[in-house]
């Protein structure tokens, strides 16, 4: 058995984001071919209902990093009792997945434990003689790169939500718990959350999120993104928004999509009266199926999606709506 | 208020990349080159925050070669008091760690009440300098954020920062490290006044013996990038075809339900 390859379990209230299953499914693979051990590594308070949720997916071993000053966030706390675990461990990889969280936890525990640490990835897999190499988007996705980490004694990386694809669970698969009480104190915690603010309570957050419906400059007025949110609902689907819709008022910053905005990677993503320029296609382009609405057959998102509709969206949209509504109904 | 904003220079947002027949990097030549956006919104806020403060000074950081100093100019010309410009073919080859590393050993030498950071470069998109940085100069962060106050004490600031589904309000002693998220604040552009005097304005060449650093670029990079290649192109778009709006309609939804199958 080697040192080990480690998933940070993300988990927000209780529940374990969707891309810790893909890591951990993406990661068994690896560990079959190394003969490593696949452990997951879930940090909080009052997490102990989760401990099962792992092994379904690959992990041999399940360390469960409970203490009072995890009950919320702060890079601090998780940095701290995360890399004293590593230093003891010894693990060989460590993967996160791309959320606000990992990215911010990943570059912390890498710069404090010497590890080699690559971004927003979207595959990892062995070359032919065995190494690690990773695959990300750079230039927001205008080219890709394989990462390799040549001086490197920990390899971590943070792994793109809904990239990987998740094995089925198998429930008979049984891992071994540790519960591990990290020491801290407060002192070790020198930032205060003050507040949370939800904004969009009970929404799918757009990097997650399976399904999208955007709307663009083509929308017209705040109050048209009204039809988008019902042809949202009616999916499950979560609203975005092209920078100039942004840029209008129309919508909040935290919707935009793009190289200046969110990086997003649904199955669907459904385009309303976006142009579809190489900054907006950026933050989309890895989208598994593109559909663009839009009146102006010359739109540049008609050369880069997969299905195109030319004509009016005021009049296209609310039909779709009902018949993708009868559908689901079915 | 002293503040120190670190500064990449990157391709503009509009640059098509292209990338070496081997595959071994990428080619820039001919490329139009940027102050990274998201440093501007860092640069912006300092200079807000002198302002505000009626006195002190905004310093940028960057480590590049030669060609930055085009992007560290329209810095001070938005009004930066001075600059340090780490440019030497040693940091060459380094990763994000690397830079964050050589970054905080020019930094340690200085004055400071806080440092700026975009969010990431929009062309290595890694997004850790800025925490790496903090961590190498033992200093809370806030990453993501949009907007900043100072305590009246000048000794905390508190934050709003982005995260999934919501925003945070968070409380850092200062001096911290501030990552800049899109909503900060709207960056001013160069007068032409601000950039006759951006000539004349400081701007040091630091070189990797001035850090005292061994070990810097390829040397001290754990990541490397090979094997670039630009992704495949989707071929242009099936067009739904139909008689009206109403008849398209119905034949996307059916077209996704049964031949993309994500309905």
């Amino acid at each position: 058995m080697g040192k080990g390859i480690w998933v940070f379990a993300e988990q927000a209230e209780g529940k374990v984001r969707k891309v810790t299953f893909e890591m951990l499914s993406a990661a068994r693979k690896i560990a079959d071919a190394k003969g490593e051990q696949l452990c997951a590594v879930c940090l909080g308070k009052d997490i102990a209902g989760l401990a099962d949720s792992f092994a379904p997916y690959g992990a041999d071993m399940v360390y469960m990093v409970t203490h009072d000053l995890l009950a919320q966030y702060t890079t601090d706390g998780y940095a701290k009792a995360l890399c004293d675990l590593i230093t003891k461990e010894q693990p060989s990889v460590i993967l996160f997945g791309a959320t606000v969280l990992g990215r911010d936890l990943s570059a912390k525990v890498a710069a404090r434990v010497g590890a080699g640490l690559a971004s927003d990835c979207v595959d990892i897999k062995l070359d032919g003689s065995g190494n690690i190499t990773i695959r990300r988007p750079m230039y927001a996705g205008k080219v890709y790169a394989d990462v390799i980490f040549p001086n490197a004694s920990i390899i971590a990386a943070s792994m793109r939500p809904n990239v990987l694809v998740p094995g089925a669970p198998d429930a008979s698969r049984k891992a071994e718990v540790v519960t591990v009480t990290p020491e801290l104190s407060a002192t070790d915690i020198r930032v205060k959350v003050k507040e949370v603010v939800k904004t969009a309570a009970g929404k799918v957050d757009l990097t997650e999120a399976e399904r999208i419906v955007s709307g663009g400059r083509g929308m017209k007025a705040a109050e048209n993104f009204k039809m988008l949110e019902e042809l949202a609902e009616v999916i499950g689907a979560t609203v975005g928004a092209s920078r100039a819709a942004v840029d209008a008022g129309w919508r909040p910053q935290s919707d935009q999509v793009g190289q200046t905005g969110k990086v997003v990677s649904p199955n669907l993503y459904i385009a309303c009266g976006i142009s579809g320029s190489i900054q907006h296609y950026a933050g989309m382009g890895t989208s598994k199926v593109i559909v663009a609405i839009n009146k102006d057959s010359e739109a540049p998102i008609f050369s880069k999606c997969d299905y195109g509709v030319v004509d009016d969206l005021f009049k296209v949209v609310p039909v779709f709506t009902a018949e993708l509504k009868k559908m689901m109904a079915e | 208020m002293n503040s120190i904003v670190c500064l990449k220079q990157v391709p503009d947002t509009e640059a098509q990349i292209r990338v070496k027949p081997d595959g071994s990097d990428v080619v820039l030549d001919g490329v139009k080159f940027i102050i990274n956006p998201y440093d501007e919104f860092g640069i912006e806020e300092a200079l807000r925050l002198k302002e505000k403060a009626g006195s002190g000074k905004v310093t940028l950081v960057c480590l590049g070669p030669a060609r930055c100093v085009e992007a560290i100019r329209t810095g001070l010309a938005m009004g930066a008091d001075d600059a340090f410009h780490l440019d030497d073919p040693a940091f060459e080859g380094g990763d994000a760690i690397a830079t964050a590393k050589a970054l905080a050993e020019q930094i340690k030498k200085m004055q400071y009440d806080i440092i700026f950071c975009g969010k990431q470069a929009i062309d290595d998109d890694q997004g850790q300098v800025g925490v790496a940085l903090a961590e190498f100069l033992n200093l809370p962060h806030a990453c993501l954020v949009t907007k900043v106050e100072i305590a009246p004490d000048k000794k905390s600031c508190t934050v709003n920062r982005q995260i999934v589904g919501g925003e945070e309000v968070i409380e850092l002693p200062l001096p911290c490290v501030i990552t800049t998220q899109k909503g900060l604040n709207e960056p001013r552009y160069a007068s032409l006044p601000g950039i006759m005097k951006a000539k004349k304005k400081p701007l040091v060449s630091v070189k990797a013996a001035d850090l005292g650093l061994t070990e810097t670029g390829t040397a001290a990079a754990k990541t490397k990038g090979v094997n670039f290649s630009l992704p495949p192109a989707r071929t242009a778009a099936k067009l739904i075809q139909g008689e009206s709006p109403e008849e398209k309609a119905v034949k996307l939804a059916k077209v996704l339900r049964e031949e993309a199958k994500v309905i």
